[in-house]
């Protein structure tokens, strides 16, 4: 009887003592940039952001948009919002949360310096209308504003007037005290920041979505470890409980392991080939007065070509799920109809290629980033060979990837022929993948499209869904545009690359499509 | 002896200004930070403004004379990564790298000297054999794969050690150290054991090549044959003869354990100066880089000052010819 008690006394300590450290320890590539949510726009800094701060809406798991500091909106004209704010919220510092804030978040992030502008771009202007009413005015109807308010953070106003940080910094100037420091309204408040070692967060006691939280930790520990190794061997030695990337050839590695297991998910991102669809000249063909890329019937042989099968199987080890579409799925706009490839045959490209003159094919660069996407560099070698053999002389040219975006985009004039991408649209809109990749016209576009893809019916288009506000008619007028893009074969798809991340046994957690950890959907059972 | 420093130290300012414009010129070879500064959302005209703001379209003279300018007036810019002035950056990150390349060094002297002369003086034995042979093994292997070897066996297999990071540090001033904590410690050794193995095995078989030369020179056979004990022979005749050029290497060598880290710190996470110095190059980080760059000819120059010196002390030869001057 006594040794039962004592086993229970025991069994009671050691759920007590385990209770108390469920610390939730991750590791990524990198560290984030800053703690201010409008000084940075780079991926490991904006996966952080919603773990401390909130937009008036958020996104769910599915990525659809959500009411967070918002609770409800409507349209009063269609270019006129009128949101209702949430009641009770307090920031970090137990500040109450208010209209002001908004005015001034969405005043801090259009500001000269912030880098995160574009997500607010297509508002005009705000009017507070009582301390929990506000009202946006956008400059044309906008059908996806409450995407982009999932990444329009607010920031407490009289903290930021307090400690001199009314303006981000992108950069450029000094830093500020929000470099360091947070005060955001979001599940988690960060409690120790050592830049580049390790940033420590803890729930916060007086989240206003605490009664329905998801999350069972106690504590987030996230340590930026650089080398893929090292990170493997960190999280097998069991100093963490989430490594992420996993590197395809590592998988087996994780799950041959006792007690660990890896999840794959598609990612928010496709990866596909562009051409120099606008030079009349082919920059690897000086003298020819010929650009092979100008006709169809070459983009597509190139596109049979590929045995983007190989590419899944070999290069990537399974961890690739290979598309028709240049948008990914989980995407508003994306269309399964579409997603078939056009079948792989080398001998239907070699007559496409005599059909457009090129019996012999024709000698091209291929310019690819080593350290940007999951095997970029492999993807690109396994091309070479694919391409020879419908008499494609592709000779690679893989950088890093500063130098790789500074020579295929608009700085260098575009200074390509051919070029390996991955894109993800980040709100989770087609439109987000359209307009920089898919059109050369109209306001903020081309800026990824380095081939210079251009339509003037995908232009026209495009115009027309910027202001659709209807969602069935608006995905219809998408799934035009992805038809057209297809048959014209503007760019050449390959596969969605898949997030993998190691998990130790007993966390739960829900991938971010962006490859983005919510730390408000992890558990850790004991 | 003052002529002759004075000589060394604008013989180091030529040297700087030297590495400064290399510095520079690579830096800005490196690709284009404005991609890396704004995201994949900015459009065209944001990236033009923010390149004209940063004075990354004017000629590369111009760039170049601008950057002089700041850093004569003490200013190495902002870090275009971070945002935080590189000087500000340089100081947090110095104390991790002097404390890796301290405990390395002091490894490379305690063991490197101690086993090149075991293996000079009982040359031919099995020990000297083997120690010899790892030292070929600890030239040859490269930085990376020690480490990761190293992670393997006392992290992953053993979990003696953690495999990265540098512990729990205490502040003391505006230095952090890591030498006051177990943790700290703990997470000290497996970098520091692989940082040191190469200069441990150059010095190692330098050590033990001078010796031998020095052991068959004249005057250690005369005294040899004055019936000398062999202790004072060994050390009082043949080491302080061959320890002359073990000072240069081991000094030379502090200054690469201390700028060129940049492997095993990257292997073990240490958040160093090499840490930051690879991720400055893969942002294009410019500031940050050519300031680091400048940084290690300074540490160069210096270290290479304190050797000449340590010279008219070791050596009294070098004495006379200065001093004749």
């Amino acid at each position: 009887m006594h040794r039962l008690a004592g086993l229970m006394l025991l069994g009671a300590l050691l759920v007590v003592g385990s209770a108390g450290a469920q610390t939730f320890r991750y590791a990524s590539t990198g560290d984030l940039l800053t703690l201010d949510p409008h000084s940075a726009d780079e991926a490991l800094s904006n996966s952080f952001k919603n773990n401390i701060h909130e937009g008036l809406v958020r996104f769910n798991e599915k990525l659809e948009p959500e009411p967070a500091l918002a609770v409800s909106w409507k349209n009063v004209d269609p270019v006129t919002w009128r949101f209702q704010l949430r009641r009770g919220v307090t920031f970090h510092d137990g500040t109450p949360f208010t209209a002001d804030d908004v005015v001034f978040s969405y005043d801090r992030q259009r500001s000269k310096n912030s880098v995160m502008a574009s997500h607010v771009a297509t508002i005009k202007s705000v009017k507070k209308i009582d301390d929990y009413t506000i009202e946006y005015v956008t400059v044309g109807p906008d059908p996806i504003l409450l995407r982009n308010l999932t990444e329009h953070f607010i920031v407490s106003k009289k903290w930021c007037e307090q400690h001199a940080t009314t303006e981000p910094v992108a950069g450029l100037k000094e830093e500020t005290y929000a470099t360091r420091h947070e005060n955001g309204t979001g599940p988690f408040q960060v409690v120790e920041r050592l830049p580049d070692t390790r940033t420590v967060l803890v729930p916060y006691p007086k989240w206003w979505d605490l009664p329905n939280k998801k999350y069972a930790i106690a504590r987030a520990e996230f340590r930026p470890i650089a080398n893929a190794a090292t990170r493997l061997a960190a999280l097998i030695s069991g100093e963490l409980e989430l490594a992420y990337p996993v590197a395809p050839q590592d998988v087996a590695r994780v799950e041959g392991q006792k007690g660990f297991r890896v999840i794959k998910k598609p990612e928010l991102r496709v990866v596909y080939l562009g051409m120099d669809q606008w030079r009349d000249e082919s920059l690897d063909m000086p003298g020819s007065k010929k650009n092979p890329f100008k006709d169809v019937r070459v983009r597509r042989a190139l596109y049979q070509a590929i045995d983007v099968e190989a590419i899944r199987a070999k290069v990537m080890r399974g961890m690739a799920a290979p598309t028709g579409l240049t948008i990914p799925e989980l995407t508003e706009g994306y269309d399964a109809k579409l997603r078939e490839r056009y079948p792989y045959d080398p001998a239907a490209s070699r007559k496409l290629l005599a059909e457009a003159g090129y019996p012999d094919g024709f000698p091209v660069t291929l310019d690819c980033p080593n350290d940007r996407y999951i095997n970029d560099e492999a993807i690109c070698q396994s091309l070479v060979p694919m391409l020879a053999r419908v008499g494609v002389k592709a000779t690679l040219n893989a950088q890093t990837k500063s130098k790789h975006f500074d020579k295929i985009l608009r700085k260098s004039n575009n200074n390509t022929s051919f070029f390996l991408l991955g894109f993800s649209p980040e709100t989770a809109d087609a439109m987000a993948t359209f307009v920089p990749t898919m059109t050369m016209k109209g306001e903020g576009a081309g800026a990824w499209n380095a081939g210079r893809y251009s339509n003037p019916k995908v232009e026209e288009l495009v115009e027309q869904i910027k202001v659709e506000m209807s969602p069935e008619k608006r995905r219809g007028l998408m799934s035009e545009v992805l038809r057209i893009h297809k048959e014209d074969f503007g760019h050449l798809p390959l596969h969605e690359q898949l997030i993998i991340w190691g998990v130790r046994d007993g966390v739960e957690v829900t991938p971010d499509a962006r490859d983005r950890v919510q730390l408000r959907y992890v558990k850790m059972r004991q | 002896m003052i002529a002759g420093v004075l000589t060394r130290l604008l013989q180091g300012l030529g040297v700087m200004l030297v590495v400064g414009l290399l510095a520079f010129a690579v830096s800005t070879k490196l690709g284009d930070p404005v991609n890396n500064m704004l995201g994949q959302n900015a459009t065209i005209e944001e990236r033009e403004a923010m390149r004209r703001e940063l004075g990354l379209d004017q000629p590369f003279a111009v760039q170049y004379g601008r950057y002089l300018g700041r850093v004569v007036r003490g200013q190495l810019g902002v870090s275009y990564r971070l945002g935080v002035p590189v000087g500000e950056l340089l100081v947090e990150r110095l104390p991790a790298s002097v404390e890796l390349s301290g405990m390395a060094m002091l490894l490379t002297l305690v063991l490197g000297v101690p086993l090149g002369i075991y293996t000079a003086i009982r040359r031919g034995s099995l020990l000297s054999k083997i120690i010899l042979g790892a030292s070929l093994a600890g030239l040859s292997v490269p930085t990376f794969l020690t480490g990761l070897l190293l992670i393997f066996l006392f992290a992953v297999q053993l979990q003696w050690l953690p495999s990265s990071g540098r512990g729990e540090v205490v502040s003391i001033g505006p230095w952090t150290t890591g030498l006051l904590t177990a943790s700290g410690l703990r997470s000290l050794l497996l970098p520091a054991i692989t940082l040191a193995l190469f200069s441990l095995a150059l010095l190692l078989r330098l050590v033990r090549g001078e010796l031998l030369d020095v052991l068959h020179s004249d005057h250690v056979r005369f005294a040899r044959a004055r019936g000398l004990p062999e202790r004072s022979i060994n050390f009082r005749h043949g080491l302080r003869n061959a320890l002359l050029p073990v000072v240069t290497v081991a000094a030379l060598q502090l200054g690469n354990l201390l700028a060129f880290s940049v492997v095993t710190e990257t292997v073990f996470q240490w958040p160093g100066m090499g840490l930051l110095f690879l991720q400055a190059v893969q942002f294009v980080d410019v500031p940050v880089i050519s300031s680091y760059l400048l940084l290690a000819a300074v540490a160069f120059v210096l270290i290479n000052l304190v050797v000449d010196v340590s010279y008219l002390v070791l050596d009294p030869r070098v004495r006379s010819t200065v001093g004749g001057r």
